[in-house]
């Protein structure tokens, strides 16, 4: 469809940004890829006055290393977080779960921060920050700040971003040494997530000595499985174990029954898919 | 020119890539869509949100004090002039037709269904205005139900009309005599099976939306539609408009895609030929893909209850068979015939002594549906071929020996079947062995037995589907006492020019299966030219003004045969031209391989061009010679065009999710001589997509309002080539033995075969958890619940 007639904009700071959707009150909207806000006007289930474009903000670009681990600037394309060895070596999950998303076409218009800011539940990457303990850099009218991943995500598709918030970039802790999966079920070997399971797991001597499952799709945002945490912590890294821990995966998620899945399908999957994606992370069957 | 005797190379078979491809797969062509014509105006619809509700008041004029709004108008408006949109396959003389006016006056009757329109300087102008509309609906009972809206006392679809039935149609093999009675051959059977089975709904979902530009400003009515059928359009729309019909031209630029779902002749494009009049501008509307899968009408969507009864040895002795079809709102241009063309093929490649077919047809308030790639076939060989499935089981036979003990020996033919149809000829035999080995049958059998014994989490399935399908629609004696209203020749014409280039024109409207390639192919064998010197014309009532358009399989095994008449005789015209520049008598020419020549006389041959130059110019042409060699034919076809074929499927289940993987596929098909073999296979490849995404994908869901959760692609779900197996395809080749070419069709083929395939595996995978049937699209989550209420491993 067409969607309702619109201005547009296209600062080139930051500040100008935070300063134009200031000005626009509620009625801004932050243009990254447009992946997911372009469907949403087009089918007229948004209709922002104003398009605030950040494609010319070349800072809110690019992938480096940051203390210990990354800084991902928002305006990252999917592909390029595919592409790069930085990714695959500090945050491997990050790049198992962008492969995941949509096509070709749509990881190469897509932003990172754009993935984490639509906050969809059934979007891959806002489980994989919870994850991997990220934390969000944000740019506002009262300056700058940071908001962990676990805070983030605040009910459906709504964060903690204000209106006039700009996205500046997401840090990801290194994982090096750690094993870790995301395990995804689709429909469609395209489409977005029925449920999905992100896992983490340090092992010392044989035991679990850390794990960290968050689950894709449970609820209207993303869920800690933190029963299945939980009880593998400090489990044996045994198939049974696991097995066991992954049965808890349904406390405390919230899932809803809709056209691709009943609630009650999604509970079950979560637990198989964890058992999967908790055995892929620790290295086990 | 000269000539030597070395033959040209036949084009016939060669895998020529096809000439119309660069410019439909750039979409640097003349879609509908890319048309401007001088003064043109664009139009936007307003749709009903509600799937059945009265329109109690409505009120266009705000919507022309909107910027560059130019007219809008309702369904009250046009009441008088709209006329009813055409259904030609009143199937019976009771059948119930309610009025179908392109746009909706006092009720709506399925969300979607126009009801005004604003037309505008430009397309986002005439959106945005829609929304000044003003418009009071009160909302009436919504029927979507087949067996509720069946009921005694059930709310109407129509508020007009006094039930929801359409139509009962029947055949009996016994009061037909072509068989016995069903009832006596169930009362004494060892077995007896019934079984329901569902065809859920689906969205034909081609590429091109629709699209029409309709310029009605003058004395010529002219129409550019993305539709598959130019000439039936034009023929209706002259009739139903009461323009005189030299007045009216109907082109069908390169359209992108159909599979039955621009066989229709549409609401959208009668109120576009309304708009154009009342603004007295050319109007333009081009639907968006929401309004595609809202609106343009949807295919299957039936309940299938079948009973098999046989003999403990796999014999079947009869098959009965009831159909309760939904029509959605209103009757499409052929809707109600669609289960009546399967009617004729639940006895598939089989010798049932006794049939039975009873089927009626309903309606809801759902869009309406209609003809989808395979049309009322694709439905019957899932019923057959699954119920097959369930009688291998009960018999303890292997599918294919169950298959095997009933089918239609290759020495049978032709051979006369249960429901009155003379299949020409098949080999069923030497199909289903060449698919067995292409996929390993066996191999794969003893593999399902190792996971079935270790309770392997992921289990094997073998799905099997042997298949034959009527097509190359149609003899028209035939469609005449089925009471369809239009016969179902098909023509061709030659032209050949002075320098020797020729021009075709066919009657058939291609829409992506590559005519022009196929038709250069033979013209270049018949008359001895080169292949790039072909070109072939179609689609534009000007030009093409005879045609019943493509469909059905028919464009090939109808058209084809129009096409070898009429250059049968352009070489008959040429001969005496021949003899004439040869200095010989006629009766001493044969033209073979391309050239005239004295019998007997290698070399020193003439060509075409020499003769079309010959009587271009017409010096020195002997009397009574006419001075060209174009010509004409129609063929009406005296039988139907009989492919047949086995797929093999395997598949493997991922029992803890439900998931099914299709692992490997075979498709041997028999069309016949093939013209082109890259076409042929693609025609398959894509006619399999179509059927898994039946089996595995798509579904049309609408909620109990009424209302359409399918609406975007996201959620009505067709494959994409990720989703899609290696589809290895082979052919055997029977000629078929009427048609001079041998070609059967191949359109619909894949699509048939595929479906039950896929889910004759996804069951056999199962069958040891006690599973029977998984309902289509055999989602995850379907085969999950099916593997839980199967009462597990047994
Ligand atoms: C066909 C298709 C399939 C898809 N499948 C998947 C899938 O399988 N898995 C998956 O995870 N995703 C999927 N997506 C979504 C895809 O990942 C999008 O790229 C992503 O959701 C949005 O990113 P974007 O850069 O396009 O953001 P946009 O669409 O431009 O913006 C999305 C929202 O975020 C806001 N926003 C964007 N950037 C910022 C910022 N820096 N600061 C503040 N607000 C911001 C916008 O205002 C808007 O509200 C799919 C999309 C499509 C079209």
């Amino acid at each position: 469809m067409i969607p309702v007639s619109f201005d547009y904009q296209r600062p080139s700071t930051v500040d100008e940004a935070v300063q134009a959707l200031s000005a626009a009150g509620d009625d801004g909207k932050v243009l990254a890829g447009g992946q997911s806000l372009i469907p949403m006007l087009r089918l007229r289930l948004s209709a922002p006055s104003v398009l605030i474009d950040l494609g010319a903000l070349a800072d809110l670009r690019g992938i480096r290393e940051d203390g210990d681990g990354l800084l991902i600037g928002a305006m990252t394309r999917h592909a390029d977080v595919l592409a790069n060895p930085l990714v695959r070596r500090y945050v491997p999950l990050l790049a198992q779960a962008t492969a995941t998303v949509a096509d070709r076409q749509v990881r190469h218009l897509g932003t990172l921060g754009g993935s984490l800011a639509h906050a969809d539940p059934a979007g891959d990457l806002p489980a994989v920050a919870v994850a991997l303990d990220a934390t969000m850099e944000i740019a506002g009218p009262d300056g700058q700040r940071t908001v962990p991943a676990g805070d983030f995500f605040v009910d459906y598709l709504t964060t903690a971003l204000g209106p006039a918030d700009v996205l500046l970039g997401v840090r990801f802790p290194s994982h090096e040494g750690w094993g870790t999966h995301y395990e995804k079920f689709q429909r469609m070997a395209q489409a977005w997530a029925l449920v999905g399971v992100a896992a983490t797991v340090r092992r010392e001597n044989g035991t679990i000595a850390e794990a960290r499952v968050a689950l894709t799709n449970m609820g209207p945002v993303p869920v800690r499985a933190r029963a299945v945490e939980d009880a593998l912590t400090g489990a044996a890294s045994t198939a049974d174990a696991i097995a066991a821990a992954a049965g808890l995966a349904g406390e405390g998620t919230r899932p809803t029954s809709d056209l691709t899945a009943s609630a009650e399908y999604r509970a079950h999957l979560a637990t198989v898919l964890t058992g999967r994606a908790v055995s892929a992370a620790a290295g086990v069957g | 020119m000269t000539i030597t005797s070395q033959a040209p190379a036949a084009e016939v078979g060669a895998a020529r890539k096809r000439k119309e491809d660069a410019r439909l797969i750039t979409g640097q062509t003349m879609w509908t869509e890319n048309i401007v014509v001088p003064g043109m105006l664009h139009m936007a619809i307003l749709r009903s949100p509600l799937g059945h509700a009265r329109i109690s008041r409505i009120d266009t004029a705000p919507a022309l004090r909107e910027p560059n709004v130019v007219a809008a108008f309702s369904g009250r408006d046009v009441a008088d002039v709209q006329g009813s949109l055409p259904c030609a396959w009143p199937v019976t003389a009771e059948l119930v037709m309610p009025a179908h006016p392109p746009l909706a006056v006092d009720e709506v009757c399925h969300t979607g269904e126009a009801v005004a329109v604003v037309v505008a300087r430009d397309r986002a102008s005439a959106v945005d205005a829609l929304a000044a509309i003003e418009i009071d609906y009160e909302p009436l009972p919504v029927v979507l139900d087949l067996e509720a809206a069946l009921a005694d006392g059930a709310d109407l679809v129509h508020t007009d009309q006094t039930t929801n039935k359409a139509y009962t149609w029947i055949f009996d093999s016994a009061q037909a005599g072509t068989g016995g009675a069903v009832d006596e051959a169930a009362s004494g059977a060892e077995v007896v099976i019934r079984r329901r089975y569902r065809q859920q709904r689906l969205i034909p979902a081609f590429m091109e939306p629709r699209s029409v530009v309709v310029d009605a400003t003058g004395d010529q009515v002219t129409v550019w539609s993305a539709t598959q059928i130019p000439h039936v359009l034009r023929f209706l729309l002259a009739v139903g408009t009461g323009t005189p019909e030299h007045r009216v031209r109907v082109v069908a630029p390169d359209v992108g895609g159909g599979f039955g779902g621009k066989l229709q002749v549409t609401p959208e494009e009668m109120i576009t030929y309304l708009a154009s009049k009342r603004a007295g501008r050319p109007v333009k509307y081009t639907e968006t893909r929401s309004d595609s899968l809202l609106s343009a009408h949807h295919g299957r969507d039936m309940i299938q209850d079948i009973e098999l009864s046989a003999r403990r040895d796999g014999t079947v002795l009869g098959l009965n068979v009831r159909l309760t079809a939904n029509m959605g709102a209103y009757l499409g241009l052929v809707g109600p015939g669609v289960p009546i063309l399967g009617a004729f093929m639940y006895n598939a490649i089989y010798k049932f002594p006794a049939y039975r077919f009873e089927c009626t047809g309903v309606f809801t308030n759902t869009t309406f549906t209609d003809a989808y790639r395979g049309a009322g076939r694709p439905e019957a060989t899932y019923a057959i071929e699954r119920i097959m499935d369930e009688l291998a089981v009960e018999v303890g036979l292997d599918p294919l020996e169950v298959r095997r003990r009933n089918w239609i020996g290759h020495e049978e033919f032709p051979f006369t079947t249960v429901a009155g149809l003379t299949y020409d000829s098949g080999n069923y035999e030497a199909a289903t062995d060449r698919a067995k080995q292409l996929l390993g049958y066996d191999e794969l059998r003893r593999e399902q037995a190792a996971r079935r014994a270790s309770g392997d989490p992921v289990q094997l399935g073998i799905g099997v589907s042997t298949y034959t399908e009527m097509c190359g629609l149609a003899p028209s004696r035939v469609l005449g006492s089925l009471r369809y209203g239009a016969g179902g020749w098909e023509s061709a014409s030659i032209r050949v020019l002075p320098t020797g280039k020729i021009e075709v024109v066919t009657g058939s409207s291609p829409h992506g299966q590559g005519h022009e390639t196929a038709w250069s192919q033979i013209v270049a064998d018949q008359l001895g030219v080169a292949f790039e010197d072909v070109e072939v014309l179609h689609g534009d009532t000007r030009t093409a003004y005879k045609g019943m358009d493509t469909y059905g399989s028919r464009s090939l095994a109808v058209g084809g045969f129009a096409l070898v008449n009429a250059c049968k005789k352009v070489i008959d015209k040429a001969k005496p031209v021949a003899a004439h520049l040869l200095e010989c008598d006629v009766s001493d020419v044969e033209f073979a391989d391309g050239a005239f020549r004295v019998r007997g006389t290698p070399d020193g041959g003439r060509s075409l061009a020499d003769c079309a130059l010959a009587v271009f110019a017409a010096h020195d042409l002997p009397d009574g010679v006419e001075p060209t060699l174009d010509a004409d034919d129609v063929y009406d076809p005296v039988n139907f065009s009989f492919p047949h074929g086995t797929h093999l499927c395997a598949v493997e289940v991922d029992t803890e999710t439900g998931r099914v993987t299709i692992r490997a596929y075979v498709a041997v098909d028999d069309v016949g001589r093939v013209v082109n073999p890259m076409i042929v296979e693609g025609q398959v490849h894509g006619g399999v997509a179509q059927g898994v995404a039946q089996a595995l994908f798509e579904e049309a869901v609408y909620d109990a309002d009424g209302n359409l959760l399918t609406g975007t692609f996201v959620d009505y779900t067709p494959p994409s080539a990720a989703d899609l197996p290696d589809i290895v395809s082979d052919r055997t080749e029977t000629p078929a033995p009427d048609h001079p070419l041998g070609t059967k069709g191949v359109g619909e083929a894949g699509t048939i075969a595929s479906t039950p395939a896929v889910v004759n595996a996804v069951v056999d995978a199962l069958r040891p958890y006690g599973v029977d049937d998984v309902p289509m699209p055999c989602t995850p989550e379907r085969v999950w619940q099916a593997i839980r209420n199967g009462g597990g491993q047994s």
